[in-house]
């Protein structure tokens, strides 16, 4: 009774009482499962030279192709990368990044000529790359609310506490509130193609398409359902304090206005690292052109809007191909063929420890 | 009920507790004040008898269980970070979600906690609602109650087979001998009966007991744990006392048997009860790797702490470094932003919460689970079941299983542990003269053929038996016919665990025929029958014991109401009464032969009925009838004649040397028929039956090592003192002569005696002497007058009972002595020999002389022929510490000898009580200590337990070693509580050993087994666990610290927090705790095959400081390559935070799962299922979660990243990455320098004849003669007798005791241990 059982903590040591069965013939002898008895059948792998040589061997088969695969993609990508922060004097948008202030109702616009000496073909990406922006600081991750971004109308009214202190604006609950939002990018960026023969071209560039899919369709919703009229939707909310329009007014195209304005959605995914690009606009390939971007000379036309000084930023735009694997980073390719090239050469190595050691495991002895 | 004032209330309140807390208590019969309101009730104060054992009610049970909860300090922990999270300044994400870890602990312990409570509570309800018998006053009889009625001060009756409701002072039986035998199995295991009395002289024993006429008080001592023994007197009204002690006392739980009722009065109720206050549940000891895991959490406390603070202060520079205001610091509702010293003060907290995953938690819960896992599969480990008692190894700590794999030293038991505690007798020296008892020997040898014993009982005499059968045909009736051909098949698991003798043939004797020639020709020749030594001799054995006779027929019927003991409820014990039935039958064979009359009865005997002048009054009419009487009351047929025969009779004896002694006086025809405590009867050959007045009888104790029974001769009316006892222990009391006409002779029989005892001992037979005293009517008188005084003390009584013993006992008169063989028990030297192996040490400690260790060492291949053997015994401590430094010397030299380089130094000490007391005072210690590890094997004799204790407690503690002490006995019990482990063998000594053991096994050689394979299984596992646990956490963790340095230090993560709770709660809980339970690095074949493999396990083992270290350097490694391959392939894209933390998390844990599959040894359908089976989970709950969640951050993120082709190849590559390191140093180390366990693995896959040839080879190429010497070293049965013959006969006895000291170190041949 005060011996017991390993299970036997629940009985603490009482007198217990069976039934009147209490006595009756029932060995205590264990069950002989495999189970029980710690014989259930296993395999039992050793890692030695031996065994393990194919798998290294394959490995190195596998990512070296791979590697170069990748590397070769990667190289295939053209990407133009043109900073226009205008930190230089010499930059023409110096001016622009002097004079700053959030609520400037007057644009300062500069262009930036650049020289593309590779043709485009496919589809071209153009993207704004900030660095240095944190976007990824905690406090900045958490201000913003998903409900409001939703639809949610009492989320409208109500903003998150986590808003705070972009939730209220004179009292008026700020759509779309939070950090994020407020802190919206908004340089207007053009593109120009200077023809040969001296004429500007505006190189037309889509809107849409540059958020995802369920972004844009769930997660993202404007209030009040389908209402067309989104001022209605958003009365009695205040712009964010740093922009300069409401909400509602970000596009004239009822699609992409309000919460569902796909610069507005890209700009909530926040970024992970400090330095990032973001999608701004797809040069769609022309179906009779050959070329989506000619070699050429090209201006890029800005309506500089976004102070990055604060933070001692840069703004760069980036037109870029994408392959299936995005952008170009050869890293990846890279490191496939040297982890494949390494894992061969360890293969040779466990073949040779294999031919030296590999019968002395036959005839080991234990020696302690 | 009357209204009292508070006041009142308080006060009594507050009397009652002094009551309580008195050292005495004064309690008198609850009668006079029945019906009385409960104040006015005397006994008030004490507790009732309902008892209430469950922790919680249902009202309370949520705080309290919080309570309870929050006492651990992990979980402290866990509470306080989940405060934190709710402190607004440290920003964390969720503070909500930071509680489900911390809840789903607390619920799921609650809800264990709150199924053991109800489990606890439905076993008082029972037990409280359990019928019993109080006397009501008003109905003038005892009426049925419940247990939770009962009170002190009440009158209870307890009728046979019932259990007995609380402790109860003994006043009235129907036995009119006013015995009550009593069943404790319940209390300590022990099955035999014991006997209780009723404090005499206070109740008038009617034939009905009266209650009401109870005026007495009784006056006990203050509840106490101890269950052997109770202090109290009777206060009669005419203020004479009378002593009562535990032998007078029924205590709750116990049984009664064979009495037919009793009455007692309650003394202690409840929770007072001994029985109640003995329990105290499952012991809890910490095991080794729990004290280094504990360093190691502290480690990783400093790890955390570290980062944090690194945190914190990256996130103060990073502040510095910002020019302006930037538009992604966000600043207090307030609108201003905190300095950035107050800021980063803050992110030290928020790092914290970021960061806490580091202290695993949670690896104490698993740890927990690990280990309920371990000992289920080790108490249904079907090699630890031992068929004969049918029982399983019990593992009562539940804690320290690990340590089962780390044993560096083995200190065990001789007598019940190493040999199987079944006593038989073999010969015995009376004056001086020899019985070599050949004939019984002869018969022992045949026995012990393996296997046979059952076919051999029923080949060997079967003409005996049906002469028997048709002699005594109806004393057998057809129940017991049947159950005779059940015992023929043999049933398999058949147990027989009730009495010390599971075989009949082991307690017969045949004896000695010169012996029986002297013995009959004493009856004959003798004038007064008074004076021969010879019926001295076996009229001793027969008297002085406390065997309890019972009667075969009489078979012990178990209550329907039964109690649930560990012990095994043995379903057969008819069967195996009625063997023993079959055995005594057989016996009287012998006995019978010489008998004129059969069924002769007692009370008739003439020639006692005569001398009876001054019998005691209560007795009158029953006579010596005594076993006829109790008899009767259950045998079940109602016999009329109240004939008692031999054959009958059934010993119950509480230990198997006494029982052995018994049955050998009874094979000379000197038959003990009863035993009452105030008689005895002893039938002689001559058939007569005499009834000796029991005066005294002065009980065992390990201090005085000797028992005696005072009685009075019925013939020659004489005061007899007999005792018996351990043979220095009687050697020093000697004193006159036998008779007169011996005088001179006396020192001879001495000598004598001596020499054959020695003889004895070298032959590994257990000694007694024999002695007796007559003393004078005037010595009687002034002892008894003070016995009676020491009797009735409270204070210090068991100082004065001893004194008074050792009063009396001097000046013996030494009769003779007694060998008794004790068996080695089967596989004894196979299991040493591979505890050897396995580079245990160990140590012997017993009571018994050096020469029966010496031997017994020899048997069990703890000493092995060539061994050098040390023989330490000294008288004084000056010579002690110059052997201790001599023979040190010679040690170191020994070892240090360049011709000793590649042999083993197998040095073995014996060393003696005395010596060892000397060398374990604190100066001598460190010697003794230096010189114990030089050698393989220790054998400390006639030690006492507190010896057993100290050594091993200094052992432990000197040598930083793990220690485990085996043991079967009261004597061991000191010493398996000192040590790390304490193992206890369900023997055939009680269960004292047992109740305070950690595991609790029937064999020794299962100890093979649970240490070889169990332990090395437990540690391995274990170890490796824990390690994984701590890299796991690591390598998740330090994944969100490298973000750190891209995020400003802002304590982003980058995971979503729900499935970073879940990554540790659900996705990679499972294979840890599977690894822990299931992996098996090797097979038990081969653990058991090669002992050598135990020896990794020893020390530390596989969790060692630097197993730590180089598994949080990997997880380190692998956590910075899981985070930056990842980190340089999204470098500079339009990733954002929670799609980047996606793959990172998913490389995380495959990392981690690969990780530990490199790691398992094994395979099996479980490890499939559960590593499969993590990963789909990981999968299926993410995109659910993702594709629920729409406002959460992690919404659609895993369904984008599997989309794309890159996810694939990060994963992919980064696993590899991470894990080529650890794979590649596997692979090296297991072609290159593979270590002992992955050779063994090797084998382990080859096919098991291969394997076991090779095992053999290995074997045999390693031991050398080893294997060869076994072969003759270890005689074909386990007796000691043969392994003896080869032995040197002992030069003089002289030389052992008398020398100043004997010191023999044998440098030059120590080819044959020397003794000197």
């Amino acid at each position: 009774m005060m011996a017991s059982t390993y299970n036997a903590k629940d009985e603490d040591g009482h007198i217990t009482v069976a039934g009147p069965g209490g006595g009756t013939l029932r060995s205590r002898k264990p069950e002989n499962t495999a189970f029980k008895q710690q014989r259930l059948p296993a395999w039992q792998p050793i890692l030695t030279a031996g065994t393990v040589l194919p798998a290294f061997f394959v490995i190195g088969l596998i990512f070296i192709p791979i590697g170069i695969g990748l590397y070769v993609t990667s190289n295939n990508i053209k990407e133009f990368e043109i900073d226009y922060t205008g930190v230089d004097m010499s930059s023409p948008c110096f001016n622009c990044s002097q004079n700053f202030s959030w609520n400037s109702t007057r644009p300062c616009t500069c262009s930036i000529p650049f020289y593309l000496d590779q043709p485009y073909e496919s589809n071209v990406f153009m993207y704004y790359g900030l660095s240095n922006f944190y976007q990824n600081h905690r406090r900045y991750v958490k201000s913003r609310d998903d409900s409001q971004l939703n639809g949610d109308s009492e989320a409208l009214t109500k903003p998150s506490k986590e808003c705070e202190p972009y939730a209220f604006h004179d009292n008026k609950p700020i759509a779309p509130c939070g950090a994020i939002a407020n802190s919206m990018f908004n340089d207007s960026l053009e593109l120009f193609y200077n023809d040969p023969n001296g004429t500007k071209v505006q190189i037309h560039l889509m809107k849409t398409g540059i958020a995802w899919w369920t972004d844009k369709h769930v997660k993202f919703r404007n209030p009040g359902g389908n209402n067309p009229n989104l001022t209605v939707a958003f009365q009695g909310t205040t712009k964010p304090v740093n922009w300069r329009k409401p909400v509602y007014e970000l596009d004239s195209d009822q699609e992409n206005d309000g919460f569902i304005n796909e610069d507005f959605i890209v700009w909530m995914r926040t970024a992970a690292l400090p330095t990032f690009r973001k999608l701004y606009r797809i040069i769609q390939k022309k179906k009779d052109m050959v070329l989506t971007l000619p070699r050429g000379n090209y201006t890029l036309e800005v309506v500089y809007n976004y102070p990055v000084r604060s933070f001692e930023g840069r703004k760069r735009m980036i037109l870029s191909t994408i392959s299936w694997m995005g952008g170009k980073n050869p890293f990846l390719g890279i490191a496939y063929i040297t982890v494949g090239s390494v894992c061969f050469f360890l293969g040779v190595v466990l073949l040779i420890i294999h031919h030296k050691y590999g019968n002395r495991n036959n005839s080991a002895d234990i020696s302690n | 009920m009357m209204w009292r004032s508070p006041l009142a209330r308080v006060r009594d309140a507050l009397r009652g507790q002094k009551v309580r807390e008195k050292d005495l208590r004064n309690l008198v019969s609850n009668l006079p004040y029945e019906g009385l309101d409960k104040w006015k009730q005397p006994n008030r104060y004490f507790p009732g008898n309902s008892i209430k054992t469950s922790k919680y009610t249902l009202l309370l049970f949520i705080p309290m269980n919080l309570f309870e909860q929050f006492h651990r300090l992990a979980n402290l922990y866990f509470v306080g970070l989940a405060i934190l999270n709710f402190v607004p300044v440290v920003n964390a994400f969720q503070p909500e979600v930071a509680l489900i870890p911390i809840c789903v602990i607390l619920c799921l312990t609650a809800m264990k906690d709150a199924w053991e409570d109800f489990r606890r509570y439905q076993s008082d309800k029972r037990l409280n609602s359990m019928p019993c018998l109080i006397y009501s006053r008003k109905v003038k009889q005892f009426v049925e109650r419940y247990w939770k009625d009962v009170r002190v001060g009440d009158f209870v009756k307890v009728v046979c087979n019932e259990i007995v409701p609380a402790d109860l002072l003994l006043l009235h039986t129907s036995d009119p001998n006013g015995v009550c035998h009593i069943e404790t199995a319940n209390l300590d295991g022990e099955t035999n009966l014991k006997q209780r009395r009723v404090v005499p002289g206070v109740c008038i024993t009617d034939p009905e007991f009266e209650a009401e006429s109870f005026n007495s008080i009784v006056v006990c001592e203050k509840p106490n744990i101890n269950l052997n023994h109770f202090k109290c007197y009777v206060e009669k009204p005419d203020k004479d006392k009378v002593g009562a002690g535990i032998e007078n006392l029924l205590l709750r739980g116990c049984t009664v048997r064979n009495t037919d009722h009793a009455v007692g009065f309650v003394v202690y109720a409840g929770h007072e009860t001994k029985a109640m206050l003995n329990n105290n549940g499952p012991r809890y000891k910490r095991s080794k790797q729990e004290r280094r895991l504990n360093i190691d959490v502290m480690f990783c406390v400093i790890l955390l702490l570290t980062m944090c603070l690194v945190g914190a202060l990256g996130h103060y520079l990073w502040l510095q470094t910002l020019p302006g205001l930037p538009p992604y610091l966000v600043p207090h509702s307030n609108g201003h932003l905190d300095s950035p010293s107050l800021s980063s003060f803050y992110m030290f907290f928020t790092m914290i919460i970021l960061l806490q995953v580091l202290i695993p938690i949670s690896l104490y819960v698993s740890i927990e689970l690990v280990k309920i896992a371990q000992i289920f599969f080790i108490t249904n480990d079907i090699d630890l079941y031992d068929e004969e008692t049918d029982s399983q190894i019990q593992c009562r700590a539940l804690n320290i299983t690990e340590d089962l794999g780390q044993i560096e030293y083995i200190f065990t038991d001789k007598t019940g542990t190493l040999t199987e505690n079944k006593m038989v007798f073999r010969r015995c020296s009376i004056m001086g003269t020899e019985y070599p008892h050949k004939e019984n020997a002869i018969r022992q040898a045949v026995l012990t053929e393996p296997d046979s014993d059952e076919e051999v009982i029923f080949t060997q005499a079967p003409q005996a038996l049906q002469t028997q059968w048709s002699l005594d045909s109806d004393d057998v009736n057809r129940k017991d016919t049947m159950h005779h051909h059940g015992s023929r098949r043999k049933v398999p698991g058949t147990a027989h665990s009730d009495v010390a003798f599971s075989s009949p043939l082991e307690t017969e004797v045949t004896p000695d025929k010169k012996l029986l020639q002297q013995i009959s020709g004493a009856e004959s020749t003798s004038v007064s029958r008074k004076i021969d030594a010879y019926l001295d001799f076996f009229l001793a054995l027969a008297i002085c014991n406390t065997v309890v006779v019972s009667m075969a027929t009489a078979q012990r019927q178990r209550a329907a109401g039964h109690l649930h003991s560990f012990q095994t409820n043995n379903p057969l014990n008819p069967l195996s009464s009625f063997v023993r039935t079959v055995s005594s039958l057989r016996r009287s064979l012998t006995s019978y032969q010489r008998k004129s009359k059969r069924n002769r009865t007692i009370s008739v005997d003439s020639s006692i009925e005569e001398d009876h002048f001054n019998p005691p009054v209560k007795l009158e009419g029953s006579g010596g009838n005594t076993g006829a009487q109790t008899c009767s009351l259950h045998v079940p047929r109602s016999s009329s004649e109240p004939a008692v025969t031999p054959d009958m009779v059934c010993y119950e004896a509480e230990s198997p040397d006494e029982a052995a002694l018994v049955y050998a006086a009874k094979a000379y025809g000197f038959i003990l028929l009863g035993r009452t405590p105030d008689s005895v009867t002893v039938r002689l050959p001559s058939g007569e039956d005499l009834r000796f007045e029991v005066l005294d009888t002065l009980t065992f104790d390990s201090n005085r090592k000797r028992m005696s029974v005072l009685v009075r001769h019925p013939i020659s009316k004489e005061y007899v003192l007999y005792t018996k006892g351990a043979d220095y222990a009687i050697m020093e009391l000697l004193g006159t002569p036998y008779a007169e006409r011996l005088k001179g002779n006396q020192k001879n029989i001495a000598a004598d005696t001596q020499q054959h005892l020695d003889y004895y001992a070298k032959e590994g037979l257990r000694t007694l002497c024999i002695a007796k005293k007559v003393l004078s009517g005037r010595e009687y008188e002034s002892w008894s007058a003070d016995r009676h005084r020491a009797l009735a003390a409270i204070e210090n009584r068991e100082q004065l009972i001893m004194d008074t013993a050792v009063q009396i006992e001097t000046n013996l008169t030494l009769l003779g002595a007694t060998g008794i063989e004790d068996r080695l028990q089967e596989n004894v030297p196979d299991t040493i020999t591979a505890l050897r192996e396995a580079g245990i040490q160990v140590w012997v400690l017993t009571g018994d002389k050096p020469e029966t260790a010496v031997n017994i060492g020899y048997a069990c291949r703890l000493l092995e022929e060539e061994d050098l053997v040390i023989n330490m015994s000294c008288k004084n401590k000056l010579t002690c510490t110059s052997i201790l430094d001599c023979t040190l010397e010679e040690v170191r030299r020994y070892v240090a000898d360049p011709r000793n380089v590649d042999t083993t130094p197998d040095i073995s000490l014996v060393i003696d009580g005395r010596t060892l007391a000397m060398t374990l005072s604190s100066d001598l210690q460190e010697r003794f200590v230096e010189l114990a590890k030089h050698c393989r094997s220790v054998l400390c004799c006639r030690v006492t337990p507190l010896q057993k204790s100290a050594v091993v407690k200094i052992i432990r503690e000197k040598l930083k070693v793990m220690t485990l002490a085996v043991g079967d006995g009261a004597n061991d019990v000191n010493m398996i509580q000192a040590a790390d482990v304490g193992i206890g063998i369900s023997g055939q000594e009680g269960m004292q050993a047992v109740m305070m053991s950690d595991f609790a096994i029937s064999r020794f050689k299962h100890l093979k087994k649970l240490l070889l394979v169990h332990g090395h299984w437990c540690n391995s596992r274990l170890a490796n666990m824990i390690i994984y646990f701590f890299y796991k956490n690591t390598a998740n963790v330090n994944l969100l610290f490298w973000y750190q340095f891209f995020c400003g230090f802002t304590a982003t993560a980058m995971i979503d927090y729900w499935l970073m709770i879940f990554f540790n709660l659900f996705f990679t809980s499972a294979p840890p705790i599977m690894f822990g339970i299931l992996d098996k690095d090797i097979s038990a074949e081969m653990l058991l095959g090669v002992p050598e493999l135990y020896r990794t396990g020893q020390g530390s083992g596989e969790y060692r400081f630097s197993t730590f270290w180089v598994s949080m350097l990997d997880a380190f490694y692998q956590s910075l390559v899981c985070f930056f391959i990842p980190y340089l392939a999204y470098r500079g894209s339009d990733m954002d935070i929670f799609s980047f933390g996606t793959p990172v998390n998913t490389i995380s844990l495959f990392t981690i799962l690969l990780h530990l599959s490199i790691e398992i040894k094994a395979w099996t359908v479980v490890h499939w299922v559960i590593m499969l089976g993590s990963v789909a989970l990981y999968f299926i709950v993410t995109l659910a979660y993702s594709a629920i969640c729409v406002t959460c951050n992690a919404y659609w993120t895993l369904q984008s990243q599997m989309v794309d082709p890159m996810f694939y190849l990060v994963c992919i590559i980064t696993t590899v990455v991470a894990l080529l390191p650890r794979y590649t140093f596997h692979v090296l180390k297991n072609s290159i320098a593979p270590s002992p366990l992955e050779q063994a693995r090797h084998l382990d896959r080859m096919d098991p004849i291969t394997r076991d040839q090779w095992i053999k080879e290995w074997r045999s190429f390693r031991g050398g003669g080893q294997v060869k010497r076994s072969g003759l070293s270890v005689p074909p049965s386990p007796t000691l007798g043969t392994s003896v013959e080869a032995y040197p006969p002992s030069p003089t006895a002289s030389e052992i005791t008398g020398d100043e000291f004997t010191l023999n170190v044998i440098s030059e041949n120590y080819n044959r241990p020397v003794h000197t």
